[in-house]
């Protein structure tokens, strides 16, 4: 067991854990944080999508104890009910979702691709490295590919990424 | 996943010290691999030294006018750094091709030079496998071997290297500097880094035992025109089955490493001599030693299209 202490969601959390338990565990199971999900545990399907110190990451292939004095933002803190997150928004009005369950790892993931994209971070498919970015919709599809949606809704995720990028530039 | 202890490091000299006097133990800085492997008891480590609390993770300049990445700087800030994208491009993009967002966010430099393999039947621990478990045998000699090597395998092993980073630093020739448990440090041309698997697949390195990587040291710039071209099953998020890594300079020299033929970054500079005859005289010497099997073979004129495709571009 290891001490560790990090906070989530604006809030300080102090946990003694099996130095197993990955950051998603220690999310879902510890601090009963269920928006992040569970999907392959491998990261391939980006489900399990957070973001940490201000950028997006595999929460299943990373330890708790690794975080200490890290600051996490899940689903459950960018929006509320009564107050969404515009991306939250956009996916609701663009139907970007059947099932649901890998949505709040998209929704993280495209918080992190909006981040990346202001910051200047070039993608595969970026034609001039060292030119400004555009986010295209080549650009979009490629910067969300870590996140697999089972119901195919990409094209419904790409209009809402899309719209809320489009209203931030 | 098997138990371990934890400890965070808090000097490189004192993590290289603490792996070479701990039995089992392991470095982890991105974790990306390791833990993915960890939970399937591939690697099964007792002890684990977190080594993301050194302060190796910045990108300084060198006296000789190259670049010296620290270890833990991540695939996408090495990626995106101006001077990285501006004067070595085929290393912005071979970093780009590979993974996605998110592990490049985790993924460190020294960490993508140290990936395993993602031979399926490594992987699978139901089935032999000389890297896993040497001495078992080899369960992709034989079975469906439609991503290994063709080049440098051995009647042992025919894994690949599935790094895309590591094709392009071999095609700029870095040097990697690691610190050993002594406290001596020294610096490995990446031709020597990585082994080919011989009788010994286990063994995929030249560092030694507790050997920590420090940093990655870039030459100065090369010029030329800087390609990675990377062919895979999708166009995102996928390993090569073929990838070239190209500088070509004006007067139509230069230099071309292969990634996803070899259990290392491929490159044999004889062949490069061959660059102003065109991609067939050029793979005809690369991959001359070839032994692919009837699943693979078809690597040997994808990699020459491939390459061919990289010539024309570069050539406009």
């Amino acid at each position: 067991m290891t001490r560790v202490s990090f906070d989530v969601n604006g809030e300080t959390h102090q946990l003694e854990l099996d130095t197993r338990t990955t950051l998603l565990d220690a999310l879902r199971e510890h601090l009963h944080l269920t928006g992040t999900k569970k999907g392959c545990d491998h990261g391939q399907c980006g489900a399990c999508t957070v973001i940490v110190d201000g950028r997006r990451i595999n929460s299943c292939l990373t330890l708790a104890v690794m975080h200490h004095g890290d600051e996490i933002t899940t689903i459950e803190g960018l929006g509320t009910p009564d107050g969404l997150h515009p991306l939250q928004a956009a996916f609701v009005e663009h139907d970007g979702y059947q099932c649901g369950y890998c949505t709040p790892g998209q929704i993280c993931s495209a918080v992190g691709v909006l981040a990346e994209v202001k910051a200047g971070i070039p993608s595969h498919v970026t034609a001039d490295l060292n030119a400004p970015l555009r986010l295209t919709n080549a650009e979009l599809r490629e910067r969300m590919s870590g996140n697999i949606c089972r119901c195919g809704a990409y094209s419904n995720i790409a209009e809402a990424i899309s719209e809320v990028a489009g209203r931030s530039a | 996943m098997r138990s371990f202890s934890y400890e965070r490091a808090t000097s490189p000299g004192a993590a290289a010290a603490a792996a070479a006097g701990t039995a089992n133990a392991k470095f982890i800085a991105g974790g990306t691999n390791l833990l993915d492997l960890m939970k399937l008891e591939i690697e099964t480590p007792a002890h684990l030294i977190d080594v993301n609390g050194l302060a190796l993770d910045r990108i300084d300049e060198t006296a000789d006018g190259g670049l010296r990445i620290g270890a833990l700087v991540r695939n996408t800030d090495l990626a995106a750094d101006r001077r990285v994208r501006r004067d070595y491009a085929v290393l912005s993009r071979a970093l780009l091709a590979g993974a996605s967002g998110q592990l490049r966010n985790k993924a460190t430099t020294a960490g993508n030079l140290l990936q395993r393999t993602r031979c399926p039947y490594f992987y699978d621990a139901n089935l032999p496998c000389n890297k896993r478990k040497p001495g078992s045998g080899c369960a992709a000699i034989g079975g469906f071997s439609r991503q290994h090597a063709v080049i440098g395998a051995s009647e042992a092993c025919i894994a690949t290297h599935p790094s895309d980073m590591a094709v392009a630093m071999r095609v700029l020739d870095v040097v990697v500097e690691t610190v050993r448990p002594d406290g001596a440090t020294r610096s490995i041309p990446i031709a020597d880094l990585h082994r080919l698997p011989g009788d010994s697949p286990e063994i995929e390195t030249t560092l030694q035992p507790g050997e920590l990587i420090t940093a990655v040291a870039l030459p100065k710039p090369v010029g030329g025109t800087q390609a990675y071209r990377k062919v895979r099953d999708r166009a995102s998020y996928a390993f090569a089955l073929v990838s070239v890594a190209a500088i070509v300079q004006g007067d139509g020299t230069g230099r071309v490493a292969l990634g996803g033929v070899a259990h290392k970054p491929w490159r044999v500079e004889a062949a490069e001599s061959e660059l102003p005859r065109g991609a067939k005289a050029v793979t005809a010497r690369l991959l001359a030693d070839a032994k692919p099997t009837k699943d693979n073979a078809y690597k040997l004129p994808l990699a020459e299209r491939t390459l061919a495709a990289v010539l024309r571009e570069a050539r406009g």
